[in-house]
C-alpha cells in the first residue's frame, strides 16, 4: 500500500482542537504544582509532558502514519537515554562505589545526616 | 510519500524515495536528525537530571526561574506548532501562499519566544545568576541555549521554505521543516517541568 493511500485511510484531525488540549494540559502542569505536594507535582509537571509530547509526535509529527521503523528507531534512542541514565546515575549520586569515594560528600553527610546527597556546588 | 512529493518526483529523480525503506529520502533524513537530536538533548536532560536528584540545594536555585515566563514561552511554542502543522496541511492541498503564510506566523512564534527568552536572561543575569554561579545555572543556561540555538536554526530554515512554498516550489519541505519544528517544542515540553516548575 502507498504512503499516499495509507495517509488517506485515516480520519482528518482537527489540530485547533488538538492544540486546545495541549494548552489547557500546560495550565494544569503549571497549577497542579501549586498545590505543594510532590507526587502530585511529579504527575502533573512530569506526566503532563509525556503526555503533551505524546500528542505532539502523534498528532502533529504524524509518526504514527510513518513507517514502522521511524518509530522504533525513535524508541530506541530514548531506550538508549535510560541505559545511559542506569550506568552513570549511581556515579553521581552515591556517595562512594566499588574503588571510589567523594570525602565532601561523606564529610557534608557527617555534618548534616538527615540531608542526602552531595554539596550544593 | 506525500501526494506533493510524488507531483515533484517528475523533476526530482535523483534518490527521491528510497527503495529499501520506502520513505521520501529528505524525510527519512529528518526523522535521522530527530533520532540523533533525542540521544544529543536525552543525554544532557538525563545528566541534569541525575545531579539534580543528587543535589538538594539546587531546588533553592531553581526557585529563582520564572516559572510565569517559562509557562508563556511553552505557549508560544504550541502555538507555533499548530500553525507549521496547519501549514503542512495546506501545502498537502497545493495552497503553497497559504503554507507559506502559515510558516512565517511560525517564524514570528519563534522569534518571540527569543525575544522573552533574551529579556528573561538579561533579568537573570542582572541578578547575578550567570553560568558560572553554580552547576545548576550551568545546566539552566546549556540546556536552554542549546534549545534556543535549535529555536533559531528551525526559524532561519522554515524562511527558506517560506520563500519557496509561496512560490508553490518544493512543498514536501512544509511537512519537513514541521517535523523538526515538532520536535523542539518537544524538548521545551520537557524542559520546561524540568527548569521551572521543579523548585
Amino acid at each position: 500500500m502507498s504512503e499516499h493511500a495509507e495517509h488517506a485511510q485515516h480520519a482528518p484531525i482537527n489540530y485547533v482542537r488538538i492544540w486546545g488540549i495541549l494548552v489547557a494540559l500546560l495550565v494544569v502542569s503549571v497549577a497542579g504544582p501549586m498545590l505543594g505536594i510532590k507526587t502530585v507535582t511529579l504527575i502533573t509537571a512530569f506526566g503532563i509532558a509525556c503526555v503533551k509530547a505524546y500528542l505532539v509526535a502523534k498528532n502533529f509529527m504524524h509518526i504514527n502514519l510513518e513507517q514502522r521503523f521511524v518509530t522504533y528507531v525513535i524508541v530506541t534512542v530514548v531506550v538508549f537515554m535510560f541505559l545511559f541514565f542506569a550506568g552513570v546515575a549511581p556515579d553521581v549520586m552515591k556517595d562512594e562505589g566499588s574503588g571510589w569515594v567523594k570525602p565532601a560528600w561523606k564529610a557534608a553527610a557527617a555534618a548534616a545526616p538527615s540531608v542526602h546527597g552531595g554539596p550544593s556546588h | 510519500m506525500s501526494s506533493v512529493a510524488h507531483a515533484a518526483h517528475s523533476t526530482r529523480p535523483i534518490a527521491n524515495t528510497r527503495s529499501a525503506t520506502g520513505m521520501a529520502t529528505g524525510k527519512l533524513a529528518v526523522w535521522w536528525v530527530v533520532a540523533s537530536e533525542v540521544v544529543i538533548f536525552g543525554g544532557l536532560l538525563a545528566s541534569y537530571v541525575m545531579h539534580r536528584l543528587a543535589h538538594d540545594a539546587w531546588s533553592v536555585q531553581a526557585a529563582h526561574t520564572n516559572t510565569w515566563i517559562g509557562a508563556f514561552n511553552t505557549m508560544v511554542l504550541l502555538t507555533s506548532s499548530l500553525s507549521a502543522v496547519l501549514a503542512h496541511q495546506a501545502a498537502e492541498h497545493g495552497d503553497g501562499r497559504k503554507a507559506s503564510n502559515l510558516l512565517w506566523a511560525t517564524i514570528a512564534g519563534a522569534a518571540t519566544f527569543l525575544v522573552v527568552k533574551a529579556f528573561e536572561w538579561t533579568e537573570e543575569i542582572t541578578h547575578g545568576f550567570t553560568i558560572t554561579s553554580s552547576t545548576f545555572w550551568s545546566f539552566y543556561y546549556t540546556a536552554a541555549g542549546l534549545h534556543a540555538t535549535h529555536v533559531f536554526a528551525g526559524a532561519i530554515l522554515m524562511a527558506f521554505v517560506a520563500v519557496s512554498a509561496r512560490k508553490n516550489l518544493e512543498l514536501h519541505r512544509v511537512e519537513l521543516i514541521g517535523i523538526y519544528w515538532h520536535f523542539v517544542d518537544i524538548v521545551w515540553i520537557f524542559l520546561f517541568p524540568l527548569l521551572y516548575i521543579a523548585k
